[in-house]
């Protein structure tokens, strides 16, 4: 390799390189120039440092157009990922905004910068082909995630949080890589595009089965699908508010987009399929059945949540339940449909974090009980509310509701005019009405019920505040509007 | 023009939303002034389009694309069905707000959840692409909670969080049949589309998938027009809304479920309607003879109005169901009358009686002789009362006599039943009549114990009057020229959308 190639790796890398340095700055900047300062002022100082690096990359990435494979799917480089990319940077700027008025640590570098950090894992996960490539950066981004979620150190909840996150997530990745092995055993590489060719019409042999299997538990740790979501709750209860939005929001974009990539790719061949009436062995029933279970274990439990963080973490089940439907569909519109649909859910999940993070510190809880009366103490801050909770129930015209027909009608079309796959989104539309309902609870809260007699105003950040408007705002835009961020992802 | 009703509405919103918190009554007049100004424009704009040409044709008011991807345009449009209910909307929308004058808590709030359902009623009746018209259906469902259940009585959290999730239900059913539509459509045209007139006239489903969507989308829609027997979230949600809230449910928002079963679910799938006609009329008429038997043995008087709206609501479906066009004519005429004549039963029940008396037990009622203290109310509430019953010279008469008609030709013992249930219809409007306003039995003075006459009852106030005048002037101008509507409405029936639905199959 010389060194053209090394410039042209860096080139390529650009994005990615962006942020790293930028997290070396606000690292250092933090530990230097910043020592001694109030923590609001150094959170608002590195938080103004990570938007700068994240916006320069992430226009550095939308207005390149580049088509390249590097070193033989190590790095995947083109328009479409360049978006993904640029879609989970917007994600992590929002999410660095709404914690810049946290006060759940004094280690405001090493936060921002472990945001950062899982970024770039994230981002090179969105340009990995190779199974090594999508190992070693979804290790960097979860290592990241259990560090942020465990943040809390006053707080006994977070540590526990993380441990059971930890746990559950080094077990997941042990699955992910015995599947990867044993792939590696079958065809003797490593590339998706090489996988597919070597294993193309050897069928589905029970090795090949298990290799799959293993593949599709680990990934469903990371996605919290039913029934590996038992870290979820706990984990968004537990993690500073900021954190979990992280979690929510950037990690799944770029998880269903890998998994939807090496599903298709990877396992090109066996897919098998989940038509109602003719159901055939391969990776299409097997996420058809982990799809079902979470929609319906999800939406059902979030029900009975008192704890509003726990309740975003069942709908976060229910939710990721709707978005393999966009994976098992496995045509071009459904991953369209189903890129739209998480990026959508990942900018109204940050907002629904920040809203709930503010009234946690105001009120020092998170129950239902903790947003009665909102709409007289924070206007505003419950009017956004309105807007995330109607989107994720589904209500038109916001992002959730274009989202969920985009995806439904591209599940449905995937079996042309049979109608196979009909059931599970009858099954999806069902499961969605009843989350409108515990939606509504949390709303009913705000807006109906009255606030204690002598409970103040709650007084709202204005960094929090512009981030969370401008937030609602994308939601409101994207329902009206689908065509301004579809467009980008065909 | 008439695409204005909707954004004026929901500029009036905004303007609402800007003001300052405890201005109650620049709220009001914000609100009055918005829904003033959108009748004015439905009403001009409906003339003006009248005049213009065919009104049996959709005339479009605007048609750009909006989500190319799935073939969905930003396409308004109204033809005369349109028409009628958008006129009937404008004349609700003022009502409401005379009737909820008295609103003083959190008065700015209230009128913009109530302008906010206003436009989104407007968008449905003039939506003529089916995604557009979902949304706005949807777009409905959010104002009705709050309003019912921040500023409801009886039962009011119960009473909205059923109405709201009776209401998903059903536009879930809806939003399944669009799905597989859309797809089948697509499958046949070779491109997506979701206009409302391609899909009806050049897009032929095929006769086994209509056999099972059409159910679908007709009960979901008709679960919103109070179908029995998913009628229950009507009488529990009118009884717990405020005044207003139960006008516009009564008067409008019914009316969009039959305006979905009739726009959509028949249209789109005229075979399928053919298919399940003698279940469609089963339960109307069932729902209207159910309606007028609990309706008779209630003790609560906003009850009473509240089973009666499933009563009547029965002859819209009922209407519908005889596919025939001059059932057709009356099912869209009762829909404008009954949305008149509710709204004024409700005004009278909720506003001019429970606010002041704090009561609707008949029991309680008749010991306080409201006839004389309230005679107003009495004479608003006898007019409404014989305009309900179907009394000629009045819009219910001319509808629910054209949907019998109708209905005769097709299924005469069941049209005999229906009869029964007007029968009934005029025993409980006289019950309630009598045992509210001009009841024998001794007055509370004479009883010995009475704290009302230390406390006077308020007089009927100005915007009170108004609005009732409006109203029964309403009902009575379309019972005494029912041309003026049926002049729009007829030649709907005509029109190459409705010939599949008409034309038994052909072509």
């Amino acid at each position: 390799m010389n060194s053209g190639d090394y410039l042209q790796m860096l080139r390529l890398a650009a994005p990615e390189t962006i942020v790293t340095v930028t997290m070396l700055l606000v690292l250092s900047a933090d530990l230097t120039v910043l020592r001694g300062k109030s923590i609001a002022a150094r959170f608002h100082c590195g938080a103004l440092l990570s938007v700068l690096g994240c916006a320069s990359a992430a226009i550095f990435a939308f207005t390149r157009h580049e088509q390249a494979d590097l070193l033989n799917g190590i790095l995947l480089v083109d328009p479409r990922t360049d978006f993904v990319k640029v879609a989970i940077l917007a994600l992590t700027i929002f999410t660095i905004l709404i914690s810049t008025s946290g006060k759940f640590t004094d280690h405001v570098g090493e936060y921002l910068s472990l945001i950062l950090l899982g970024t770039i894992g994230l981002m090179f996960l969105v340009s990995a082909g190779d199974l090594l490539m999508i190992f070693v950066s979804l290790e960097l981004a979860s290592l990241a995630l259990y560090i942020l979620t465990a943040f809390n150190k006053r707080n006994e909840h977070s540590s526990e949080a993380a441990l059971k996150y930890f746990l559950f997530g080094g077990m997941s990745a042990a699955f992910l890589l015995f599947g990867f092995s044993l792939l590696y055993g079958l065809s003797g590489s490593t590339n998706m595009t090489d996988i597919a060719r070597s294993l193309a019409g050897k069928g589905l042999d029970p090795l090949l089965m298990v290799a799959l299997v293993m593949t599709v538990i680990g990934f469903g740790f990371k996605v919290a699908a039913v029934p590996f979501h038992l870290w979820a709750p706990d984990a968004y209860e537990g993690a500073p508010t900021p954190s979990a939005a992280f979690i929510g929001a950037g990690s799944k974009v770029a998880s269903f987009f890998i998994l939807a990539k090496i599903l298709a790719v990877g396992f090109a061949g066996t897919e098998g399929s989940a038509v109602a009436h003719g159901c055939i062995a391969g990776w299409t029933p097997v996420v058809a059945v982990i799809a079902a279970l979470s929609m319906v274990l999800g939406n059902l439990t979030a029900i009975v949540q008192s704890s509003v963080k726990r309740l975003l973490a069942y709908s976060a089940i229910a939710h990721a339940g709707y978005m393999l439907l966009g994976v098992l569909s496995n045509t071009d519109a459904s991953r369209s449909a189903m890129m739209f649909y998480v990026i959508t859910y990942g900018v109204t999940v940050i907002g629904a974090f920040g809203v709930v993070a503010v009234v946690e510190e105001a009120t020092g809880g998170d129950a239902l009980k903790n947003f009665a009366g909102l709409s007289r103490r924070a206007p505003l801050l419950s009017l956004c509310l309105l807007v995330f909770l109607l989107s994720l129930g589904g209500i038109p015209p916001l992002a959730g509701f274009i989202g969920k027909f985009f995806l439904f009608s591209a599940t449905v079309a995937a079996d042309g005019n049979n109608l196979g796959l009909l059931w599970l989104v009858i099954l999806a539309i069902a499961m969605s009405a009843v989350s409108f309902y515990y939606y509504l609870l949390v709303l009913k809260q705000a807006y109906v019920e009255d606030a204690a007699k002598d409970a103040p105003a709650i007084r709202v950040p204005v960094v929090t505040t512009l981030a969370l408007v401008l937030l609602a705002a994308l939601v409101i835009l994207f329902g009206c509007a689908p065509s301004l961020l579809a467009r980008f992802l065909v | 023009m008439l695409a204005w009703t909707i954004y004026i509405s929901f500029l009036g919103v905004l303007a609402l939303m800007l003001l300052p918190r405890d201005n109650a009554r620049a709220a009001r007049i914000v609100a009055l002034l918005t829904a003033i100004v959108g009748c004015a424009i439905a009403f001009v704009g409906s003339i003006q389009l009248a005049q213009q040409g065919n009104v049996g044709e959709a005339a479009t008011i605007v048609k750009t694309a909006w989500i190319p991807a799935l073939g969905a345009t930003y396409y308004l449009a109204a033809d005369g069905i349109s028409l009628v209910l958008v006129v009937l909307t404008g004349l609700a929308a003022i009502a409401g707000i005379l009737f909820s004058w008295n609103v003083e808590k959190r008065t700015k709030e209230f009128f913009a959840f109530y302008l906010a359902l206003i436009g989104g009623v407007y968008g449905v009746f003039l939506s003529f692409d089916v995604l557009l018209l979902f949304v706005f259906y949807e777009l409905t469902i959010i104002p009705k909670y709050f309003l019912i259940a921040r500023w409801g009585s009886t039962r009011k959290e119960y009473g909205a969080m059923k109405l709201a999730l009776y209401s998903f239900v059903g536009s879930h059913l809806v939003l399944i049949g669009l799905i597989a539509a859309w797809v089948v459509a697509r499958g046949q045209l070779g491109h997506p589309s979701l206009d409302l007139v391609v899909l009806s006239e050049q897009v032929r489903f095929p006769a086994s998938f209509q056999h099972w969507v059409f159910p679908l989308v007709f009960i979901g829609f008709g679960i919103l027009a109070g179908m029995w027997p998913f009628h229950t979230w009507a009488p529990t949600g009118h009884v717990a809304a405020p005044t207003a809230g139960s006008m516009l449910l009564a008067g409008v928002v019914m009316k969009l479920g039959a305006y979905g079963c009739l726009r959509v679910a028949m249209v789109m799938f005229p075979e399928g309607a053919r298919e399940w006609q003698w279940a469609m009329a089963a339960l109307a008429v069932i729902g209207i003879i159910y309606g007028a038997g609990v309706a008779l043995v209630q003790r609560d008087f906003k009850f009473v109005i509240g089973y009666s709206s499933v009563s009547h609501m029965g002859f819209v479906l009922l209407g519908l169901a005889t596919l025939n066009t001059i059932g057709l004519d009356g099912a869209v005429l009762q829909m404008f009358s009954h949305g008149i004549i509710a709204g004024l039963l409700f005004a009278v029940v909720g506003r001019m009686v429970y606010d002041r008396t704090h009561t609707r037990d008949f029991n309680d009622l008749e010991k306080m002789n409201l006839g004389k203290l309230l005679p107003f109310a009495g004479v608003t509430f006898t007019i409404a009362g014989v305009a309900s019953m179907g009394l000629p010279g009045f819009s219910g008469f001319v509808a629910e006599f054209q949907v019998l008609i109708g209905a005769w030709q097709v299924f005469p013992k069941m049209t005999i039943l229906a009869g029964v249930g007007i029968v009934v219809g005029v025993a409980y409007t006289l019950r309630a009549l009598q045992k509210a306003f001009y009841s024998d039995t001794p007055t509370a003075a004479q009883d010995g114990h009475d704290h009302h006459d230390d406390h006077p009852l308020d007089p009927i106030s100005g915007p009170e009057r108004v609005g009732a005048v409006m109203l029964i002037a309403a009902s009575l101008v379309i019972g005494l020229f029912p041309t003026l509507l049926m002049d729009w409405i007829e030649p709907c029936f005509k029109s190459a959308l409705f010939a599949r639905l008409l034309n038994g199959g052909g072509q």
